[in-house]
């Protein structure tokens, strides 16, 4: 049993020695297994920023994972075929890719949002779904890049430097966005954004008869939870060198979800455990059973029933629900 | 393009909204008595169209199949719902969409344990099998016609059970307010099972309509439950004639939205690109349609604006 903190600092120190066990063990596999996880439970962050602290139930967040993973896959493919796209020639240089991926899922984050946050509740949970699946209905009937069978970009963009090919680099690059994400999200949730954010999601009224529009707010903490799950999305096409419109179908939006309840919520380290759980589960069942899925959502229904404060509070000392 | 051909669209459209709405009524309905996002509901779908299938296989029948299908989905339905459901009504949103995505990994492996991985064929009976010639020398088929003539006897059958029989009284009151109707002496325990089981009975009784023209698999209702949600939260949560308007609009929205999309499209550009371009939007235009009564309505167009 322990503090949270202390739970958070083994969680980390944890996933920074994995992948030299698996060097010592020479299992590369467990290190790209790793990464989907750092991936995924950046991903999961970046839902948990609005779900977990603003209340806001997007289920529609696989929009911006897989725009992110698009917006990579598109602009590696015109690099490296030279192909002109609009006025700028793509780019493999990993950096450029992210800041294209964030500035882009960012805006698609702020007109989602801008029409969304203008619902609540249940409504506010399908028209994010539509938003998600409009894109994926899109994806799939748009013949340019691939259709409904996906984009392979077979190398993964180029960071100075250092060899992203080698998984064990790779991996330290995905472990240090999750790293930043979780050190700026922290900051963020204690300063007056995050306290607005917070509050909104406990009493609304109260927050606008103090004075502060809670939309604005919360289109900005949207704008932010986007943008964090569109890099995550980003990674994820350099980790499989491969996007696919699955990344953004409604089982994507569900998965994040899952990962994030299954691990805390409004916990920040919450989706970590959750996405570790996650693949721990599929990996094992997956080696038992061709039917895994099924015992996956028994478990889950468990959970639910259950331990419904989350994994986290499971192992921690306090419970406050 | 020649009137009959858009006459036929429009029939196949409003067939798709018949459909849908069989799907919708259901859902709308748990949603908007009991509170209860269902995301298994097209699971609901998916076990009609099996048992269908497998009974049209032991017992030749397409009407056995068919009462099979209804039964089987009212079965699991009520199982569903006295097993787990029952105790996350009070759950916030969060742990209903957790605990239902689970019960959609549980039937869909569940399914393919029983029936292997392979789509199964429903064959549409003989005598429903040509098409009959309309005004206007209009071919359309038998079968779709029935599931119209279905659909349209069964939102009859479930706006009188609602507006005038006692049950649907007390439903409807149970939605304005359940720890009244229950302090009334309404065993509304037993209310919900009723709604919940004959909702996965529809859904059933539609994947089994629906099967005969496509093929039954394992996740075949998870788009058809997408679209059901499009349907409710355009007509508005908890009302039936919502979600008949709803999937009508749907329906025909869809249908004629592939149909004229890639041919308006050929004015602008050329006869591939249209097509292309026409399809992408054709298969967006439903949520287009979901985004803009959400953002004018945002309860729906029959919703009760809580």
């Amino acid at each position: 049993m322990f503090k949270e903190e202390k739970l958070n600092l083994i969680t980390l120190y944890i996933l920074f020695c994995v992948p030299f066990v698996s060097y010592i063990f020479d299992e590369p596999y467990l290190t790209t297994l790793t990464t989907k996880i750092v991936i995924l439970s950046i991903a999961g962050i970046g839902l948990n920023f609005v779900l977990g602290y603003g209340g806001l139930v997007s289920f529609g967040h696989a929009a911006f994972f897989g725009v992110g993973g698009y917006v990579t896959g598109i602009l590696a493919i015109h690099a490296q075929n030279s192909e002109i796209l609009f006025f700028f020639k793509g780019s493999n240089q990993i950096i450029i890719v992210w800041f294209i991926s964030i500035l882009i899922c960012s805006l698609l984050a702020f007109l989602i949002g801008y029409f969304s946050l203008r619902t609540s509740g249940v409504y506010f949970i399908m028209i994010t779904l539509a938003f998600a699946q409009m894109l994926y209905y899109f994806s799939i009937s748009w013949p340019a890049y691939g259709g409904e069978d996906g984009l392979s970009i077979y190398v993964r963009n180029l960071f100075p430097l250092f060899n992203t090919m080698n998984p064990m680099i790779f991996y330290f690059i995905c472990l240090a966005w999750l790293v930043i994400f979780l050190s700026s999200l922290k900051v963020i949730l204690n300063s007056p954004l995050g306290l607005v954010l917070k509050s909104c999601k406990a009493n609304e009224e109260r927050v606008k008869s103090v004075g502060i529009n809670p939309f604005k707010v919360k289109l900005i903490a949207f704008v932010i939870s986007g943008a964090i799950t569109g890099l995550a999305g980003s990674l994820y096409t350099d980790l499989n060198r491969f996007v696919s419109p699955s990344v953004l179908s409604w089982h994507m939006s569900g998965e994040i979800m899952v990962l994030v309840i299954l691990g805390g919520v409004a916990r920040l380290y919450g989706p970590i455990l959750g996405a570790v759980f996650y693949i721990i589960l599929e990996q094992t069942l997956g080696g038992i059973s061709e039917n895994w899925q099924f015992w996956l959502g028994f478990i889950i229904i468990l959970e639910v029933l259950f331990a419904r404060a989350g994994l986290m509070s499971f192992f921690l000392k306090e419970n406050r629900s | 393009m020649t009137i009959s051909l858009l006459i036929e669209q429009i029939l196949n459209g409003l067939q798709f909204g018949v459909m849908l709405f069989l799907m919708s009524a259901g859902l709308t309905l748990v949603f908007g008595v009991m509170g209860l996002i269902n995301l298994a509901h097209g699971s609901f779908y998916m076990i009609g169209a099996f048992a269908a299938a497998f009974f049209a296989e032991l017992t030749g029948s397409f009407f056995i199949a068919m009462v099979a299908s209804f039964v089987a989905a009212l079965f699991a339905g009520a199982l569903t719902e006295i097993v787990i459901i029952r105790k996350i009504y009070k759950r916030d949103h969060l742990d209903q969409v957790l605990a239902t995505f689970a019960l959609i990994l549980l039937f869909s492996e569940g399914i393919r344990w029983l029936f292997g991985a392979y789509p199964l064929y429903l064959n549409i009976p003989n005598e429903l099998s040509s098409s009959f010639s309309l005004p206007l020398g209009i071919m359309y088929s038998k079968y779709r016609m029935m599931i119209i003539f279905i659909g349209i006897i069964i939102a009859i059958i479930l706006y009188f059970l609602i507006s005038k029989t006692l049950t649907g009284i007390r439903i409807k009151a149970g939605q304005n307010d359940r720890e009244m109707v229950s302090a009334l002496g309404v065993d509304i325990t037993k209310l919900y099972t009723i709604v919940f089981s004959l909702g996965a009975a529809l859904a059933g009784l539609s994947g089994a309509l629906i099967g005969a023209i496509q093929s039954v698999e394992v996740g075949m209702g998870e788009p058809v439950l997408i679209l059901a949600f499009v349907v409710i939260v355009i007509g508005g949560i908890g009302s039936i004639k919502g979600a008949f308007v709803g999937a009508l609009l749907v329906g025909i929205t869809d249908t004629m939205g592939r149909f004229l999309l890639p041919s308006f499209f050929s004015y602008f550009f050329d006869a591939a690109s249209a097509t292309s371009i026409g399809s992408s939007i054709a298969s967006m235009s439903i949520y287009i349609l979901m985004a803009i009564v959400l953002i004018f309505k945002p309860s729906g167009l029959y919703g009760l604006g809580k």
